[in-house]
C-alpha cells in the first residue's frame, strides 16, 4: 500500500481554483518530485497535505488513515515533516535551538518540571543538544553549531530547515524548493543531501525548479499546471511528454 | 541561551541580600519592595510578551483579582489570607484560561484590544461592587500571617518579596531553556514552523497567558497585604500599560531586562518628583527617547553593545 494517497484534492480561494482534482500516490522509501511552472499550485499542494490549508474537497490518506483537514501539529505526530520555500527559521533563537525545536514531540514538555529544572529534563536536553549538533553536521552545518540563526547566510538557513525537519525523525518529509536561491555549488551539495536523507529511509517529496536536480533524484515526478495534474511518471516519461514541454516552453504545440 | 545566563541570578541574589543593610531609610526600603513586586509581575508578563510574542493590555485586571481576593475573602468571609491568595490565583487562572482560547484566535491589534477590554471589565466590576470592594474608595486588607508569625514590618516583607523574586528569576531562566520554553520562543519566531514540528500553538499561548496572569494575581495579593489597603487603581488600564512599558523598556525576551524595566519605572516617578508639575512630561520624554534610541530595550541593547548576551 502507498504511504501517501491523495485523491481528487481541490482547494479554492474565492474564485481561484489553486488545486483541482489532483490525485496521486507515493510509495514508501522513494523520492517523489512535484514540478510545474510558477503558480502551478505546488506549494499550495504541500500546504494542503501538511495541514496548513484545509482542502475544499478530496481525500488524503497517510498509511491508510484519513488526514485531510488535520492541523499541522496533528500531522507532525504522525511523522510528517516539511521545510518552507520562504524560510521559516526562528531568528530569535540560536541555530541549534531551531533544530532542537524539531524534536519537540519527542520531549517532556511539562511546564512545572521545566520551571523547576528537573534533572531528567536537563539530561534529556543535553543529549538532544548532542543529537542536534550531529544533525547539523549531517546537513553540512558543522561550523554553525554555536551560531545564532540571524547571523547565518541564506544557503545555510535552507539546510537548517532540513535539519530541523529531520530532528522530528519523520517518515515523510516535504522539501519545498531546497535549492532555490542557491549557487550551483550549493545546489549540488543540497542534491547530495537530499539523496542522503532518502537513503536514511525517509520518504522524500520534493518541489524544485532545478530540473537537473529533479531528474537526478526523483523516482517519480508529478507535473502540475494551473492547479491541475498534467501527468505523472518516471523522469524519462515526463521529459518526453509533449504536454509538459508545452507547459514549460509555452509552445502552441 | 548562553551558558552563563545563571550568573546574573547570583548577582541578583547578592544585591537582594545586601540591599536592606544599605538602604538609608524606610522610604527607600518601601521603594525597593515595590520594585521587587513589580519585577515579579514583569517577569511573568515578559514570558508572554517578549518570549511568546503575545500582548496583554489587561494584566492589571488579574493583579486586581488577586489583590481583592486577599482583601474581600478574609474581611467578609473570615478566610485565612493564604487560602484567599490561593483562591485568587485559582480564579485568575480559570478566568484567564477561559477567555484565552477565543482571544488567542486573534492576533496583533485584535489581541491587544481583547485583553484591554478584559482588563477594563475587571476594573469596572471592582469599582461597582462597592458592597464587597468599597468601590472607588477601596478597602483595608487584614494582615498576612503564616504559621502564627505575622508579617507586619517592612523588613519581613522585604525578605518575602526578595525570596519570591529570586525564585521567579530562577524559574524563568529554567523555563526559557526547556522544551516548553523553546516551543514558546519558536511560535514567536515562526508560528507555522512551530506548528509543523508539532507545537500546538494555541495551547502554548493559553498556558503562558494563564501562567503570567497567575503571577500577576499572586503579586496582587502580596501588594494588598503589604500595603494594607487596596484601591481599584491597582487594576486599572494605566497600571496595565505601565507593566507593559516596563517589559518594553527593560527589554523584550530578556529576564534581566524585566528586572531593570521594573526597577527603573518604579523609581523614575520618585526621582522625577523634583520636577513638580512637569514630572509626567519628563517621564514621557524619557520613555520616548528610550524607544527611539533603544527600541530593543535597555538590557538587550547594552548587551549587544558590550558583546554579551543574557
Amino acid at each position: 500500500m502507498a504511504l501517501l494517497d491523495v485523491k481528487d484534492l481541490s482547494i479554492h480561494f474565492g474564485g481561484v481554483k489553486a488545486v483541482q482534482n489532483v490525485s496521486f500516490s507515493i510509495d514508501s522509501g522513494i523520492v517523489y518530485s512535484v514540478i510545474g511552472p510558477n503558480g502551478a499550485g505546488k506549494t499550495t499542494l504541500f500546504n494542503l497535505i501538511t495541514g496548513v490549508y484545509k482542502p475544499t474537497a478530496g481525500e488524503i490518506h497517510l498509511d491508510g488513515e484519513s488526514i485531510g483537514g488535520k492541523s499541522p501539529n496533528e500531522l507532525a505526530t504522525r511523522g510528517v515533516a516539511r521545510t518552507f520555500q520562504n524560510l521559516q527559521i526562528c531568528m530569535n533563537m540560536t541555530a541549534i535551538e531551531n533544530v532542537m525545536v524539531g524534536a519537540h514531540l519527542r520531549l517532556d514538555r511539562n511546564l512545572i518540571k521545566a520551571a523547576l529544572r528537573f534533572p531528567t529534563l536537563k539530561r534529556r536536553d543535553a543529549e538532544l543538544r548532542e543529537e542536534a549538533a550531529e544533525l547539523m553536521r549531517f546537513v553540512g552545518l558543522g561550523k554553525y553549531v554555536e551560531a545564532r540563526a540571524d547571523s547565518m547566510p541564506y544557503g545555510a538557513l535552507k539546510r537548517l530547515e532540513i535539519a530541523r525537519a529531520l530532528a522530528m525523525k519523520p517518515r515523510l518529509i516535504f522539501l519545498d524548493e531546497p535549492a532555490a536561491g542557491l549557487n550551483p555549488k550549493e545546489t549540488i551539495e543540497v542534491d547530495e543531501l537530499v539523496r542522503k536523507v532518502a537513503d536514511s529511509g525517509v520518504t522524500v517529496v520534493l518541489v524544485e525548479h532545478d530540473m537537473k536536480m529533479v531528474m537526478n533524484l526523483s523516482d517519480r515526478i508529478l507535473v502540475l499546471d494551473y492547479g491541475k495534474k498534467l501527468t505523472e511518471g518516471t523522469g524519462e516519461e515526463v521529459r518526453k511528454n509533449p504536454d509538459v514541454i508545452a507547459a514549460y516552453l509555452g509552445a502552441h504545440a | 541561551m548562553k551558558k552563563n545566563a545563571y550568573f546574573g541570578l547570583y548577582i541578583v541574589i547578592a544585591i537582594l541580600a545586601v540591599l536592606p543593610f544599605v538602604v538609608p531609610n524606610s522610604f527607600y526600603l518601601d521603594l525597593v519592595i515595590r520594585m521587587a513586586i513589580n519585577a515579579v509581575i514583569v517577569l511573568g508578563l515578559n514570558l508572554l510578551i517578549g518570549f511568546a510574542g503575545q500582548i496583554s493590555m489587561g494584566h492589571a485586571g488579574f493583579l486586581g483579582i488577586g489583590a481583592y481576593a486577599s482583601a474581600v475573602l478574609p474581611t467578609h468571609f473570615g478566610w485565612h489570607p493564604v487560602l484567599a491568595m490561593a483562591a485568587g490565583a485559582v480564579v485568575t487562572g480559570l478566568l484567564a484560561g477561559l477567555v484565552a482560547r477565543p482571544i488567542f484566535k486573534l492576533k496583533g491589534h485584535y489581541l491587544a484590544m481583547a485583553t484591554l477590554g478584559l482588563g477594563i471589565i475587571l476594573n469596572i466590576a471592582i469599582r461597582n461592587e462597592a458592597n464587597w470592594t468599597g468601590g472607588p474608595d477601596g478597602m483595608p486588607v487584614p494582615a498576612m500571617g503564616l504559621f502564627g508569625f505575622e508579617l507586619s514590618s517592612d523588613k519581613h516583607w522585604y525578605w518575602v518579596v526578595a525570596l519570591l523574586l529570586s525564585v521567579s528569576v530562577w524559574a524563568s531562566l529554567n523555563l526559557i531553556d526547556s522544551p516548553f520554553g523553546r516551543a514558546l520562543r519558536a511560535l514567536h519566531g515562526s508560528e507555522v514552523a512551530s506548528q509543523v514540528v508539532g507545537v500546538d500553538v494555541v495551547r502554548y499561548k493559553v498556558a503562558i497567558f494563564v501562567l503570567s496572569a497567575v503571577f500577576a494575581s499572586l503579586m496582587g495579593s502580596v501588594t494588598a497585604h503589604y500595603v494594607g489597603f487596596v484601591t481599584p487603581n491597582l487594576a486599572d488600564f494605566f497600571h496595565s500599560i505601565e507593566l507593559v512599558t516596563m517589559v518594553v523598556i527593560g527589554g523584550m525576551a530578556s529576564v534581566y531586562g524585566s528586572l531593570v524595566g521594573a526597577v527603573l519605572l518604579t523609581a523614575l516617578p520618585q526621582a522625577l518628583a523634583t520636577f513638580e508639575g512637569w514630572e509626567t512630561v519628563a517621564f514621557g520624554s524619557i520613555l520616548m527617547l528610550c524607544m527611539i534610541f533603544m527600541p530593543k530595550g535597555l538590557v538587550p541593547t547594552l548587551a549587544a553593545k558590550f558583546g554579551k548576551g543574557d
